[in-house]
């Protein structure tokens, strides 16, 4: 913990930030594309059919690291937005503004794979099974959070409103998980769709699991560069635009 | 105790004076009802089968409709300015309103369900637990609801932002509502959801105003 | 490879997340361009990053 409050503290300052994050993007990038191609070669190549589904088993090494990363991307929110409100953490907004519109992304692509392996699984393209319930409800919060952030004009009211919200939604998620469950084994008592996985396939899903969450911190650390970045130039737009105001003063005088 | 109970005679008095808000949440949650038939057919049997989870979806949207003024008039006139400043704590300020909410709103919605349940040709065996889920549950939908009101106070488009918000929020309270509705039309008891579903009641009058007055702090720097 | 009867599925899922990714990182690429080009443009055109001590916040 020490450890964690100290590099927190580090990176607080944004300059630190830009210098610290500039340095290590690059190897993060790397790393992820290493990964992922080496993942996805293990996908393919490297492992093999379900006995049951067969190839479509392989969108599993897609979308099973699509879900994982919707969850912990909202968690990564909303431990920014407890950084933000508790510790007043100057990059803390920063951190959840980046994150959301990608972990959006993430929960959509969670789904839409879901969708597409759940057809030749299931029959259909959609399925209220208990996990996709859930995901797509989490899809509700993500909307929910850049819809409040853009509706409003304040930018640091919008980084604390949104802030509370994410918060909020943190808290319920568990209960909306507990109750989409109970719900389902209410109307479908019958199988419980999440197999176990093979252990031939752990390798593979574990590899995509982990290229998945560093590209995440890649996109993530530039979004937020790029932030830092649009926050400069709306101060120095404003500075510009008071100078220019101060000018006329004076030369009305 | 007694600036909270002032408090909430007050609201209860204002929002029954401004009948028309109340009065189009019941119309609301009515025709929402009748178009349900309209737009699903009229065989009785299905409705019958489907007309607690269109009471309790059309409960959630007429409710949805009247949340957005908990704040907003007391706001537009400087009164939340002066309640926020007051000897009650924001927290307990949020909590009043979302109590007269209920009262005024979230009664009378669960009150009229049932009435509403003839057009959809509602089991009569389930009048009863209606009512009682619908009372038991309403409560989570002002104090829920107070938290999204705060939050969009001073946001544009501010009505359909609030649904979105919200709406997620009360999905624990739609799926213990119905499920307890559904588990004493058949043998047993009052089922382990109808306990859930107090719990989550429970639970939301008490973070709820923790949450909304938060967001009316933020509102206010 | 065969990819068995719902090989689509497979294709369709996978270039799904290829092309999400690759516009993520494309618009991440871009707008971070866009940034530093404005505010190479504001400095160059005289503007502090500090605000003066007139205190203008």
């Amino acid at each position: 913990m020490p450890l964690m409050q100290t590099l927190t503290q580090k990176l607080a300052n944004p300059t630190r930030f830009m210098e610290l994050s500039g340095r290590v993007l690059p190897w993060v990038s790397a790393a992820a594309a290493a990964l992922l191609v080496y993942g996805l070669y293990l996908a393919f190549f490297a492992s093999p059919a379900d006995y049951q589904q067969g190839e479509t088993v392989r969108i599993m090494y897609i979308h099973v690291p699509c879900a994982w990363l919707s969850m912990m991307i909202y968690a990564l929110i909303a431990i920014s937005s407890f950084g933000l409100l508790v510790f007043r953490h100057p990059l803390a907004d920063v951190s959840a503004k980046a994150a959301a519109p990608i972990g959006a992304a993430f929960t959509f692509l969670a789904l839409f794979t879901g969708s597409l392996w759940g057809k030749p699984m299931w029959g259909t393209y959609w399925v209220w099974d208990a996990r996709l319930t859930s995901v797509l409800i989490l899809f509700f919060l993500y909307l929910g959070l850049m819809a409040l952030r853009a509706s409003l004009e304040d930018e640091a009211a919008a980084a604390k409103l949104t802030a509370v919200l994410a918060l909020v939604g943190v808290t319920i998620l568990p209960i909306i998980k507990f109750s989409v469950e109970w719900w389902n084994t209410l109307h479908q008592p019958s199988t419980d769709f999440t197999s176990t996985v093979d252990p031939s396939m752990r390798w593979p899903l574990l590899v995509m699991a982990v290229g998945f969450t560093v590209l995440f911190f890649a996109m993530h650390l530039k979004a937020m560069r790029n932030e830092i970045l649009r926050r400069r130039v709306k101060a120095m737009r404003a500075q510009a635009v008071a100078g220019r105001d101060r000018l006329a003063a004076q030369a009305a005088e | 105790m007694t600036s909270f109970s002032a408090l909430v005679r007050r609201d209860i008095k204002l929002a029954v004076r401004e009948g028309g808000a109340i009065g189009t949440a019941l119309g609301f949650f009515l025709i929402v009802v009748s178009l349900m038939p309209l737009g699903l057919g009229p065989d009785l049997n299905l409705l019958a089968r489907i007309a607690a989870g269109i009471l309790w979806i059309a409960l959630l949207l007429a409710a949805l409709l009247s949340l957005g003024r908990i704040f907003e008039t007391d706001y537009e006139d400087g009164a939340l300015d002066i309640l926020a400043t007051g000897q009650l704590p924001l927290e307990l300020v949020a909590a009043a309103k979302s109590l007269a909410h209920w009262l005024t709103t979230g009664i009378p919605l669960a009150l009229l369900a049932p009435i509403l349940g003839i057009l959809l040709n509602l089991d009569l065996k389930s009048y009863p637990i209606l009512i009682a889920t619908m009372l038991v549950g309403t409560p989570a939908v002002s104090f829920l609801g107070a938290i999204g009101a705060a939050l969009t106070l001073k946001a544009r488009r501010g009505g359909l932002l609030l649904a979105v918000i919200v709406l997620p929020l009360y999905i624990p309270t739609l799926i213990f509502g119905i499920s307890a509705v559904s588990a004493t039309a058949g043998p047993g008891g009052v089922g382990a959801a109808f306990l859930v579903l107090t719990a989550i009641s429970l639970a939301a009058i008490v973070l709820g105003p923790i949450a909304a007055a938060a967001a009316l702090r933020i509102q206010f720097q | 490879m065969d990819f068995g009867p719902h090989a689509a599925f497979i294709w369709i899922s996978y270039a799904a997340v290829a092309g999400m990714v690759a516009a993520l990182v494309a618009w991440l690429i871009a707008d971070g361009r866009r940034q530093a080009a404005d505010l190479e443009a504001l400095e160059s055109a005289g503007v502090k990053r500090r605000s003066s001590p007139s205190g203008l916040e």
